[in-house]
């Protein structure tokens, strides 16, 4: 292999100020290796039990989903203030939670942060999965799901249009453009791993499947130069894309004139809400991914603690948000809009409001210390609380402000049936069954990208010059 | 029949030696030569004399295709075929239709990328004329592989062989046509 002694003490040289980014100066092979064993290996029965876990809350939440769909939405909390209640958290919730995905694989590559490669697939996956969840609280919230095609213009018999004047059309695009050029990227992204499993695997079925699915993918450089150049564009336009995603899901509430929704600090707070919360969500996963399939070596602390970084300054910037968006309450002078935000804070929803506030903004201070950032079980821990809290952040947008309107003859309360709990429970499901199924028998390390960041992986250009002038005189003179 | 030679086929395991292999492969004069690699290696396109891909001005056509289609969408729907009064907005505007031209602008931008690639590489491809060979196989897990083709005018069995092993190639070997695929072979 590459590693030869005098490379590696040069290397050592120059970089010696940097923690390494793969643990145990692994082989090219070893990587592959590594990486296809989890594939090939049989399913443990650890890992069955958890997958037929997983599996039958999902199926729970498919039935209750069904449920929903044969006898009306009806039969959930739903009310006349309150129209919007769960199941636009969960989605607005579920699409924040993809963005961390598309910001570690697109944006975290345009600054060129080699360490995203230990982590960019699973986030991706993510976040697919993510978007797939989020996507089905509108669909069935429409109440007559099998017209949901109207929401896609497309000539018909009534010879009408969709209203292009509206966020919610707008959404539609929004989110489904997303959806798939996070497919393709996710997909393109995976195709020389896939042609790697395919030409090691010993399973022939495998070898099929993976065979199908990598393309054909050879590894000749006439083809990495082109597909490079495919990568840096998707990057490229998933960068705006992530951002403008979660700001045209907050038009869905500034447009409306509602006290707490009309707002112009909305795209912004909510973009920075979705990659906090996102990085939490991939946070949770890899904790849990880096144990289990044995991967400390390629998901390293020095990953974890630079995403408790993330975690933190987004956490700052959600945490000032709210600030702002109280004091403006108040600064308007708005009756209403003071209101509203007084009401949030002690109200009947204050203990949504505070619990937002205590996970979102006080969990996680505790990453400005750099032996709390690196301390496993602890960033779990806050993990989770932040998942808790930015599902409770939406709730208080859409449900506070809803609750109490303009009118007091209109006020009202709102509390969940056990479906809608039921249906959110069952996302969770599907969400983590996708995973499984992901984690155990997809490249779950992007193996490409991994090997080309290894320390001997590229040419020097600078330690090793004269080597390769040697090299080139050597091949003039034969 | 003696069996028709396909390539010549060189292992390397050093990312700077493959590199100055087809430096050395380019400046002989060879065109219809590759590398296999595990992953991109920096410079080794500009060695083996690759041009800069055209793929930008494919997804920038993408691009652009998206934008117009967003507008004449939004415009021919809701400005001019099915006029529609909600709250006095305008039928048409600038303005409302940004959400929509930047999705599609993207989403087609996208599609062009991904299927410009595709055919820039010519994939998807069921067969590859070094598919049988065990180097080439190990082109995706640790091995550098370069390949100088049979229908390089310069090939020849020996001195093309003598070559590879100059430049420190390992294991050169001719891998010849097995009887399956005894057909024209070419290379893109």
């Amino acid at each position: 292999m590459a590693t030869t002694v005098a490379h590696h003490v040069q290397h050592a040289g120059l970089r010696q100020e940097r923690e390494p980014l793969v643990l145990g100066e692994p082989t090219l092979h070893d990587i592959t290796a590594k990486i296809a064993s989890i594939a090939e290996e049989k399913p443990s029965p650890k890992y069955l039990l958890a997958l037929s876990f997983t599996a039958a809350i999902a199926a729970w939440g498919v039935g209750c989903i069904l449920y929903t769909i044969l006898t009306g939405i009806g039969v959930w909390g739903l009310n006349n203030p309150i129209g919007w209640g769960w199941d636009i958290t969960n989605f607005v919730f579920w699409i924040g939670i993809g963005h961390a995905g598309t910001l570690i694989s697109a944006i975290l590559f345009l600054f060129r942060q080699k360490w995203r490669t230990a982590i960019n697939r699973s986030a991706e996956a993510m976040t697919i999965f993510a978007v797939i969840c989020a996507g089905l609280f509108p669909l069935i919230h429409v109440g007559r799901i099998w017209f949901a095609y109207w929401l896609i213009p497309y000539p018909n018999q009534m010879q009408m249009w969709t209203n292009f004047r509206s966020p919610l059309e707008w959404d539609v695009f929004a989110v489904s453009t997303y959806l798939t050029v996070s497919l393709i990227f996710w997909f393109l992204g995976m195709v020389p791993d896939l042609a790697t499993l395919r030409d090691v695997v010993k399973n022939k079925l495998a070898k099929r499947l993976y065979g199908l699915f990598s393309l054909g993918w050879s590894g000749s450089m006439r083809h990495w130069h082109h597909y490079e150049m495919a990568y840096l564009i998707l990057a490229g336009l998933s960068t705006p894309l992530v951002l403008s995603v979660h700001s045209v899901v907050s038009l869905d509430f500034t447009a409306g004139i509602l006290p707490g929704w009309h707002t112009t600090i909305f795209p912004p707070y909510f973009v920075a809400g979705a990659i906090f919360s996102g990085f939490a969500m991939v946070m949770t996963l890899l904790v849990i991914a880096r144990e289990v399939l044995d991967l400390k070596e390629y998901i390293t602390l020095k990953h974890l603690e630079n995403m408790n970084k993330i975690i933190l300054a987004t956490g700052m910037m959600v945490g000032y948000a709210y600030a702002m968006e109280f004091f403006i309450a108040q600064y308007s002078g708005n009756p209403y809009e003071s209101f509203v935000f007084i009401n949030r804070a002690t109200g009947d929803y204050a203990w949504a409001y505070w619990t937002m506030v205590l996970c979102n903004v006080v969990s996680p201070q505790v990453f400005w210390f750099k032996k709390l950032r690196r301390n496993v079980p602890l960033m779990f821990i806050v993990s989770i609380l932040v998942n808790i809290g930015m599902w409770f952040e939406r709730f208080t947008i859409i449900a506070t402000s809803l609750h109490h309107d303009f009118l007091p003859a209109s006020w009202g309360y709102y509390t969940p049936t056990w479906v809608e709990v039921s249906i959110f429970a069952g996302t969770f499901g599907i969400f983590l069954t996708l995973f499984l199924l992901f984690a155990k028998y997809i490249p779950v390390i992007a193996i490409a990208e991994v090997k080309a960041i290894l320390p001997t992986a590229q040419p020097h250009h600078h330690a090793t010059h004269t080597a390769m002038h040697a090299h080139v005189e050597h091949s003039h003179g034969s | 029949m003696e069996a028709k030679p396909i390539a010549t086929v060189a292992e390397f395991h050093d990312p700077n030696a493959v590199l100055a292999a087809a430096r050395a492969v380019r400046e002989r004069g060879y065109t219809e030569f590759d590398c296999y690699t595990p992953y991109p290696v920096h410079g080794l396109d500009r060695a083996m004399g690759i041009r800069r891909t055209i793929l930008p001005y494919i997804s920038f056509a993408g691009g652009l295709t998206g934008l117009a289609s967003a507008l004449l969408l939004q415009w021919w729907t809701g400005g001019f075929d099915y006029k529609l009064n909600i709250g006095g907005k305008p039928f048409f505007a600038i303005q409302f239709s940004v959400p929509v031209d930047f999705e599609l602008t993207v989403l087609i931008c996208a599609f062009f990328t991904l299927f410009g690639l595709l055919h820039l590489c010519r994939l998807p491809t069921w067969w590859h004329p070094l598919q049988d060979d065990p180097s080439f196989r190990r082109a995706t897990d640790d091995t550098f592989v370069v390949a100088i083709f049979a229908s390089d005018p310069r090939y020849t069995t020996s001195g093309t062989q003598e070559l590879l092993r100059s430049v420190g190639g390992t294991n050169v070997h001719v891998h010849t046509a097995s009887q399956e695929d005894q057909q024209a072979v070419t290379v893109d």
